[in-house]
């Protein structure tokens, strides 16, 4: 490969910048789970203190909360993969009247604001008295992570060589064999990449889940009303910090595979 | 039986795709359009002002409501807001896209693009906390501009009165950062994928024709990369305008449409406004994607 032309110095500046502005935030806060002051967020740090973790583990709410969220999360992720890869599926395999319709409806839930879709589901649900529940959340979250996956998805069937289906029926290959054996290891990394980001985003949610939420807080719901009367201020640091680590691992390793995919395929043009 | 099924769908491919579209749009149209629909009804419903229970009449009211001053002034404050967001992560997105898809080597550049795309996948409600200590009076970023000895510009800022406010956590300035801060991302990403669908031969051409890097810059990557800029900002301009958990937690008790709603629908109980008020950014969204699609964005996606 050839090398590249050197950018400027100013270019190098200001997309070093932005690089910087993204991240340093967060490193903040990590800063801030040593503080020993509880009332105020008083920089330079008064001391360093390493008590708030065992604080923070002691917590019952909390682990409910980290509970619920990982498990509305999952089940959300699952209808996500379920759903988003045959609609993917659809509008890669034919051309059908009403095709742009079906993108423009499944990014509606992530291009109009989350508060839109929030009150409309909780008009709904209140509407048909149905109690706000784990399933009522779950509802929640699938509407806009199915978009997520079937991106991924149809971007990769769009890459994949529809000769290769063909040639895998005309050796005499079923639908779930050609399924198995073809188009699933074609789409396992897309799959697994929109998996991760359904379940990031799930994880995550507080705008939906706040309307549609009864009695239960999942960690975002908890970690919000920290933000809105600030009770236990040591502790919230610990937790976001704790946020971030945890979808940090599976996110990197999910976007280190896709990348390294993305660039056995660059070789082999 | 499993083959003669296969062979059958085969055959029958407008059956074949009806069953692969039926549980998603089942899904999406019953459950979210439904939703959205039943919305839509409530907004032309009305609150019975004494009782506090809803009318379920036909009325305009609700949505005259949305005329008044004090509404419009909602609208018109989010809106800014968005737009100003949306140039903002432009330009801050525009050279780090631009240096990662055309000047970084393989290696830094999968790491480049790992570093972008962490915090779009990591918890939005936690780096906003962020800013709640950066911001805080007592905070770093105040400490960092009295040891600079800005504080007389901080304060001159401030002072404004639609911008300014007692403090930078409290103030449309601090929000305005934080927004910013928050949908970067969703900003850069696609401005990346559009830049590197921009053939390097183009550009190879452009310089053998005779374009000064600049020149090749504003008359080839510019207009290629624009898709990209739009896609990115129906999500900045999107995201800014439902948002109302960084108002709730950094701004001052100025309401945007986002805490508007909220507030109508949760402690007024007035769900006929919250859905009329909701209808403001819906039909600004769909405008906008209308727009947006006929701009190419949905390809940079």
């Amino acid at each position: 490969m050839r090398s590249n032309p050197e950018a400027s110095w100013g270019l190098k500046l200001a997309a070093l910048g932005g690089l910087l502005f993204l991240h340093v935030p967060i490193l903040i806060i990590f800063l801030y789970t040593l503080t020993p002051d509880e009332t105020t967020y008083t920089f330079p740090l008064p001391g360093i203190t390493f008590k708030w973790f065992g604080v923070a583990w002691q917590r019952e709410d909390l682990w409910r909360a980290l509970t619920l969220s990982f498990q509305v999360a999952a089940v959300a992720t699952v209808a996500a993969l379920i759903l988003g890869t045959l609609a993917a599926a659809a509008v890669y395999r034919s051309n059908f009247f009403g095709r742009e319709a079906i993108s423009f409806l499944l990014i509606l839930p992530i291009a109009l604001p989350g508060i839109v879709t929030g009150i409309a589901l909780r008009t709904a649900i209140g509407g048909f008295d149905i109690p706000f529940s784990f399933w009522t959340i779950v509802i929640g979250h699938a509407t806009f992570c199915v978009v997520v996956v079937y991106n991924n998805v149809l971007a990769r069937f769009r890459r994949m060589q529809g000769s290769q289906i063909e040639a895998s029926m005309d050796l005499g290959a079923n639908s779930i064999q050609t399924f198995r054996y073809v188009i699933l290891p074609n789409i396992a990394t897309a799959l697994l990449a929109g998996g991760m980001l359904a379940f990031a985003l799930s994880f995550d949610e507080v705008i939906v889940t706040t309307f549609t939420a009864g009695q239960q807080s999942t960690l975002p719901i908890w970690i919000f009303s920290q933000l809105v009367r600030p009770r236990d201020r040591p502790v919230t640091n610990v937790v976001a910090m704790f946020v971030m680590l945890i979808t940090f691992v599976p996110i990197f390793l999910a976007q280190r595979l896709s990348a390294q995919n993305s660039d056995t395929e660059g070789e082999t043009k | 039986m499993l083959n003669r099924a296969s062979t059958y769908l085969y055959r029958r491919p407008r059956l074949a795709l009806a069953l692969l579209l039926g549980p998603p749009m089942m899904y999406m149209v019953v459950v979210y359009l439904g939703s959205l629909f039943n919305l839509l009804v409530y907004s032309f419903y009305s609150l019975e002002g004494f009782t506090g229970l809803i009318v379920r009449k036909f009325t305009l009211s609700t949505y005259a409501q949305l005329f008044e001053p004090a509404n419009l002034d909602i609208f018109k404050r989010t809106t800014m807001m968005a737009a100003a967001v949306t140039f903002a992560d432009a330009l801050i997105a525009f050279p780090l896209a631009y240096y990662t898809a055309k000047f970084a080597s393989p290696r830094l550049k999968t790491w480049l693009v790992i570093a972008i795309t962490m915090p779009l996948w990591s918890s939005y409600l936690v780096r906003v906390y962020a800013w709640k200590l950066i911001l805080a009076q007592e905070g770093i970023l105040s400490w960092f501009i009295n040891l600079l000895h800005l504080d007389g510009v901080l304060n001159w800022l401030l002072g404004f009165e639609s911008i300014g406010g007692s403090s930078l956590a409290l103030s449309p300035i601090g929000l305005f950062i934080v927004f910013v801060y928050i949908w970067l991302p969703y900003m850069i990403l696609p401005v990346l994928t559009s830049l590197e669908r921009v053939p390097k031969s183009l550009l190879e051409a452009s310089g053998d024709l005779g374009a000064k890097p600049l020149q090749t810059f504003r008359a080839v990557i510019l207009p290629l990369a624009f898709p990209g800029v739009v896609a990115g900002s129906i999500f900045t301009f999107s995201l800014t305008l439902g948002d109302f958990i960084a108002p709730i937690v950094l701004g001052n008790s100025k309401f945007f449409i986002g805490m508007a709603v909220y507030s109508y629908q949760g402690t007024a109980g007035n769900i006929p406004l919250a859905a009329a008020m909701t209808m403001g950014p819906i039909v600004i969204m769909i405008v906008y994607l209308l727009l947006a699609r006929r701009l190419g964005a949905f390809d940079a996606l």
